[in-house]
């Protein structure tokens, strides 16, 4: 692909759309264990310098599609490309990239300091500049001062500083990170993820992330890859993927929303229960909206809104989550902690949203 | 007696009928022992309850005595090494197969405890003979003209040692394995290191801990082993264990046989403690 003419034919463009500037391009992947496709097809591009997150429940593929990434995986159909070049032929050994596992992987037996140069003695770099790069390194994810210490005597948190300085000191191509923040406790993440952003940021390193978890994907990422059984179910920013999912899965997985059952009347609007809202663009028949529980309002006095009865509320601080039963099916709604009145159960209430906050799915998508 | 249990008297209690079984059959024989070796014994007087440091002083001066012992650890020490070099590779194989392979592999491992050591050791010996399946196979294919030695030599003695003892090195090594990280080599990958990059700066120096405790069964097991070198080394090729059994039940020399028993036992817990303490230091990190 090297050198090729920048306008490419229409039929290849038609498969993968491969921007000129894309750094890695996953191109058709598809890897089967048994009968069983853990990942089908998928096909991703990836832009220099931009953290991207594969994030889906356990079992959709996403470890696996880092491991083929990485080449600890072999892979059965499709390719792999970085700047143009195919990296699935490349041992996994020399493909220059560098990972951070879950479990971090440090070598016990050796301090932080050895742990970090492992990669550039491998590469053969003199002691001096090995021991300046270590240095360096370690400075960037704030180990200064830790360099003789065993791994095992630091925390959790420490102990993924000094994996990441590995990951890192070796100036990688592609930064892979397997669920690097699962196995620290909340607030720790917190702290993490915003420092593992600005490191980013300020290397500039292509990132790929691997995660089950949507808050870190979405405080993290430029992009996120959605999957769900092998395949992608949507591609985009974090908050056009929860604004508007492209799937009941997605509207499911990303948050909380509520599916409504609704009909439309084949005109340009749609009934949900007995409120009826204009919404471009929907067919005719059944069909299911789904909105957001901070997108829920209570209606004003005289205003239309579906009729909903609050069966439970929890106080969370912030907010309030209600739940609610109406004839469109059972709400979640949320209602900020802003020291206005909040219905108490079984009290009647009108619900009402915009056409704005209202995702159509797809029809037959289940919810 | 009270019966009060109290904090303090709690854990004499709890212990107390696991040492009294340790220390009847454990210490009080072996202090008996140790008090034996320094008794009088004459062909016709019998066992004499005198104070005499002539067994000690027999064992430590008659060269023939040192030969056997310098034998004994030689095999013992052979024997070591071969499982190493054998089992620990081994280990490793077993430990990257898939679960039921590996239930299949590791009774074919552990296959050797399960025989009788007694037919065991004749099943090596019908091997190992100068008509047996060994040379008749080594000359069938050319490779040698005339039998090997294998009976009445220490060779056959480590070889039929290397195969009953290597278990015990394999499922030691296993073990220290087991508690490795699965990404651990992968990392190393990633980070550029080649297959045999990663075997000696990653993983050997983590299982060291499995090599050495492995290895500490092998040498104990193998420098006080007794059927094999008595049926494979027979009369000739005497070893400590054979030794002080001769002494006890053919010469009736209780006394002298005493002695060999006690200084084998205190040569391998100095031997099996020296060296556990060398490696430690060494490899002081993976140790705790």
């Amino acid at each position: 692909m090297v050198g090729s003419s920048p306008t490419m034919t229409p039929d290849l463009c038609a498969e993968t759309v491969e921007s000129p500037m894309s750094h890695l391009v996953l191109d058709g992947l598809t890897k089967r264990f048994g009968g069983f496709t853990a990942v089908d097809a998928m096909n991703l591009s990836v832009e220099r310098g931009e953290f991207v997150s594969l994030l889906g429940p356990s079992g959709c593929g996403k470890t696996t599609t880092l491991q083929m990434i990485a080449g600890f995986v072999d892979v059965d159909h499709g390719g792999i490309r970085l700047d143009g070049a195919d990296l699935v032929s490349v041992a996994p050994n020399k493909r220059g990239l560098g990972i951070v596992f879950q479990s971090y992987a440090l070598f016990p037996h050796m301090t932080v300091a050895e742990n970090i140069a492992f990669g550039l003695e491998m590469r053969d770099i003199a002691k001096a500049d090995r021991d300046r790069q270590t240095l360096a390194a370690m400075e960037l994810v704030g180990l200064k001062g830790f360099a003789d210490r065993y791994p095992r005597r630091m925390s959790g948190g420490q102990q993924q500083r000094v994996a990441l300085a590995r990951a890192l000191v070796i100036k990688p191509a592609l930064l892979l990170l397997d669920e690097p923040l699962s196995n620290l406790d909340a607030k720790l993440r917190e702290e993490m993820q915003g420092e593992l952003r600005q490191i980013q940021r300020s290397i500039g390193t292509t990132t790929i992330l691997v995660t089950h978890d949507q808050h870190e994907a979405m405080a993290l990422s430029d992009r996120i890859v959605l999957m769900n059984q092998g395949r992608i179910e949507q591609i985009g920013a974090p908050h056009e993927v929860y604004d508007h999912p492209a799937s009941a899965f997605v509207a499911s997985f990303l948050g909380k929303t509520n599916v409504l059952a609704a009909a439309g009347d084949g005109q340009g609007a749609v009934t949900v229960g007995d409120f009826v809202l204009p919404l471009p663009g929907a067919g005719k028949g059944p069909l299911q909206l789904a909105v957001r529980p901070e997108r829920l309002t209570f209606a004003l006095a005289g205003e239309a809104g579906l009729e909903a009865r609050i069966t439970g509320r929890v106080f969370q601080g912030t907010h309030w989550l209600l739940a609610a039963e109406s004839a469109a099916g059972t709400l979640t709604l949320m209602r900020g902690n802003d020291g206005a009145a909040v219905p108490g159960e079984g009290e009647m209430v009108r619900l009402r949203f915009s056409a704005a906050d209202a995702a159509l799915l797809p029809a037959g998508a289940a919810a | 007696m009270s019966g009060v249990v109290t904090q303090r008297n709690a854990p004499f209690l709890l212990t107390g009928p696991a040492l009294l079984v340790f220390l009847g059959l454990v210490i009080i024989p072996l202090g008996m022992t140790v008090l034996l070796s320094f008794y009088d014994w004459g062909q016709y007087k019998g066992i004499v309850p005198e104070f005499t440091l002539k067994n000690w002083i027999e064992v430590f001066t008659d060269s023939y005595f040192f030969e056997i012992f310098m034998r004994t650890f030689r095999i013992a020490f052979l024997v070591t090494l071969a499982a190493i070099v054998i089992g620990v590779p081994e280990a490793y194989i077993l430990n990257r197969m898939s679960p039921a392979w590996r239930s299949a592999f590791l009774l074919v491992i552990i296959g050797p405890l399960l025989v009788s050591v007694v037919a065991r050791t004749l099943g090596w010996a019908l091997l190992l003979g100068s008509t047996g399946l060994v040379n008749q196979g080594l000359i069938a294919l050319g490779l040698i003209k005339t039998p090997l030695e294998f009976m009445f030599t220490e060779t056959g003695v480590v070889i039929a040692l290397i195969h009953v003892l290597i278990p015990f090195m394999i499922l030691a090594v296993w073990a220290s394995l087991q508690r490795l990280d699965p990404q651990i080599e992968n990392a190393a990958l990633s980070l550029g290191a080649g297959r045999l990059t990663i075997w000696r700066r990653v993983i050997l120096p983590q299982i060291v801990p499995g090599i050495l405790s492995g290895s500490i069964i092998v040498f104990a097991l193998a420098a006080s082993a007794f059927a094999s070198p008595a049926i494979i080394g027979g009369r000739r090729l005497k070893v400590a264990s054979t030794l002080a059994y001769d002494e006890f039940l053919n010469t009736l020399n209780w006394p002298l046989g005493a002695a060999v028993a006690t200084l084998l036992l205190v040569a391998l817990v100095l031997i099996t403690v020296g060296s556990n303490r060398l490696i430690e230091r060494r490899y002081a990190q993976v140790f705790e």
